[in-house]
């Protein structure tokens, strides 16, 4: 791997990634007395599969939620796009272009899949309220160009015999794929996976970890990822951040990862004293 | 025909035409239920207020003239003016609005993701609050409403019923128009949560709301704007209820006669309302036309809710409510 810190650099499997889209500066989280995130820094490039891993309750979870606006940092900054991210709420962060998943999973269970992901789409309707409500000329069009978008990625994560079904009625599995066409469906800048494999089996894992990669290769889509399996985040990753205790103690390439002393020891485990 | 179903017939019309008065009010409480899962209790309240309010713009009345009267000592009550009625709805409208974001700025916004009781409550004091804001705003005295909406026998069904049946129905002019509206403003609610973009992101809220923020729902916005739909139902209500039998306190109480509506027709459900509050209608003027005489009358009183009490024990959810499924 060539590493060339302004233009980007090139992967073993020869994908070209881009500048930094996404860059945390010195962020710390507090709850109370708690410090979950403590003075982390690392950016996230154009193009890239990111991960940020750590074992249980090393802020993996808070970092995301800091980057989706759910958490706001006391201390820190957030850039995006070379600029410097004004406090925002959730909602506002999504209509700036980050979808993510939830580890626990955040779906409309009472909609079908295709309404779920039709969801996603909500910031591309632009026409007002009384040519939708009334159905009139460019409020069809516009439906049917979201239709299209959406039926495209259903069928890219092979979810088209579940289209018209309740999400109340999916096993866990494809319910996690659900979430992944929703937060698709939006054409994120950012993409951000809370545990995408998490409770899986190995055989969804290994669907799971193919749809990341196809997403990422087929479109382009710039992922961030948490994950506590080592394993799968290594091949899944380009470049990983390792966490541990609220602080980074890691930041590389798998195999830099893999080989760093601090990291081996938060995994394995190491005497504290 | 034998008279007695002629007049049976008359009955069960003139039942309908009370059920969408009925159905007016329950959609104002299906509505937010569906969109944040709050039952209203204010809903009522809202009703009665809007109609206050639109009493008091039309005749020009100065709000809270009794408190300025009694902290300046001054003795204004009117303005002068009176307002065309048109223009007067649109301003109750506004100010319906305005409460709107009241609400959500000063009391649901502080409850996110509370119980639902919790929610339930609040609205409760929202109610005796908004009682209390109405009589300090408008005064209390019982009021006329007229905004020019036709009353009295409807001839044309006067003169048909007489020329098939030998006998004219008295159908109010009145519910007539209602009905009318009351279809007009399901048609438009459907088409609003089924096709508009606002209508899904609603819909999307009241289903999940970590997750509707992360499509980029703002929350604030779709409560205020689902509190705001809530208030104009309340204004429609308000109007035909008030146009009916004057603006008066006990306007809040019809929320009481649209529970069982709700019970009958499920919370979740708007074809509910209406089909809930048709059958409380026809079922009350009937089971008074038939078996009122017997028992010494006032049937209307407890029939809707004996009704409910039914349905609760056999179809808990209602006739169109979600089933209710729990996995074991």
């Amino acid at each position: 791997m060539m590493l060339d810190n302004s233009e980007g650099y090139v992967t073993d499997d020869g994908r070209k990634i881009g500048a930094v889209v996404m860059e945390m500066k010195n962020i710390t989280l507090r709850f109370g007395g708690v410090v979950a995130i403590k003075d982390i820094s690392f950016d996230i490039r154009e193009g890239e599969i990111r991960a940020i891993i750590g074992p249980n309750g090393a802020g993996k979870s808070s970092m995301l939620n800091v980057i989706s606006g759910f958490y706001v940092p006391q201390e820190g900054e957030v850039w995006f796009h070379g600029a410097k991210r004004p406090q925002m709420r959730p909602f506002e962060v999504a209509q700036q272009g980050i979808a993510r998943t939830f580890q626990n999973i955040a779906l409309f269970e009472g909609m079908s899949v295709l309404d779920n992901v039709m969801t996603g789409r909500l910031s591309f309707m632009k026409t007002n309220i009384l040519q939708q409500a009334l159905w009139k000329g460019k409020a069809e069009a516009e439906e049917n160009e979201n239709r299209e978008a959406v039926e495209k990625i259903i069928d890219f994560l092979e979810i088209q015999h579940i289209r018209k079904t309740p999400v109340s009625r999916l096993p866990y599995g494809l319910k996690k794929r659900v979430e992944l066409a929703r937060a698709l469906a939006a054409e994120p800048k950012l993409l951000l996976l809370d545990e995408p494999m998490a409770g899986m089996n190995v055989e969804e894992k290994e669907d799971m970890s193919r749809f990341i990669l196809d997403v990422n290769d087929e479109f382009g889509t710039t992922i961030a990822l948490i994950e506590h399996d080592m394993g799968v985040v290594m091949d899944l990753s380009d470049r990983v951040v390792v966490m541990d205790y609220g602080r980074k103690i890691g930041d590389g390439t798998p195999d830099e990862v893999r080989n760093n002393q601090e990291v081996i020891d938060a995994y394995l485990g190491v005497s504290h004293d | 025909m034998p008279d007695q179903l002629i007049y049976a017939m008359e009955v069960i019309l003139n039942g309908l035409m009370a059920g969408v008065l009925y159905a007016l009010v329950a959609l104002g409480f299906v509505l937010i239920y569906k969109a944040s899962g709050i039952f209203n209790y204010a809903q009522g309240v809202m009703a009665l207020f809007a109609a206050m309010t639109l009493v008091g713009i039309m005749n020009g009345q100065v709000p809270f003239s009794h408190l300025i009267n009694a902290t300046f000592g001054t003795h204004i009550h009117y303005f002068g003016w009176n307002v065309p009625a048109l223009f007067a709805i649109l301003l109750t409208m506004a100010v319906m609005v305005l409460l709107a974001w009241a609400v959500q700025r000063f009391v649901m916004r502080h409850l996110v993701g509370q119980e639902p009781i919790i929610l339930f409550m609040a609205t409760i004091g929202l109610a005796y609050f908004l009682e209390g804001v109405a009589d300090l705003m408008w005064g209390s005295e019982i009021k006329k409403l007229d905004v020019g909406l036709p009353q009295g026998i409807n001839l044309w069904i006067d003169e048909s019923t007489f020329n098939i049946f030998g006998y004219g129905f008295f159908i109010d002019n009145l519910d007539v128009v209602a009905t009318v509206i009351a279809a007009l403003l399901v048609a438009a609610l459907v088409a609003f949560s089924q096709y508009t973009k606002q209508g899904r992101a609603m819909r999307a809220v009241a289903d999940d709301h970590q997750a509707a923020l992360s499509v980029g729902i703002s929350l604030n916005f779709i409560w205020i704007m689902v509190w705001s739909v809530a208030g104009f139902v309340a204004l429609v209500a308000g109007i035909m209820w008030g146009t009916k039998s004057g603006v008066q306190f006990s306007l809040s109480l019809i929320a009481l006669k649209a529970l069982p509506v709700l019970m009958l027709g499920g919370f979740t459900s708007i074809p509910g309302a209406i089909v809930g509050g048709l059958i409380i209608g026809v079922g009350e003027k009937l089971f008074e036309f038939a078996i009122g005489p017997l028992v010494g009358g006032a049937t209307e009183n407890w029939f809707a809710y004996v009704l409910a009490l039914i349905f609760l024990v056999f179809r808990p959810q209602g006739l169109f409510g979600e089933k209710i499924i729990e996995r074991v």
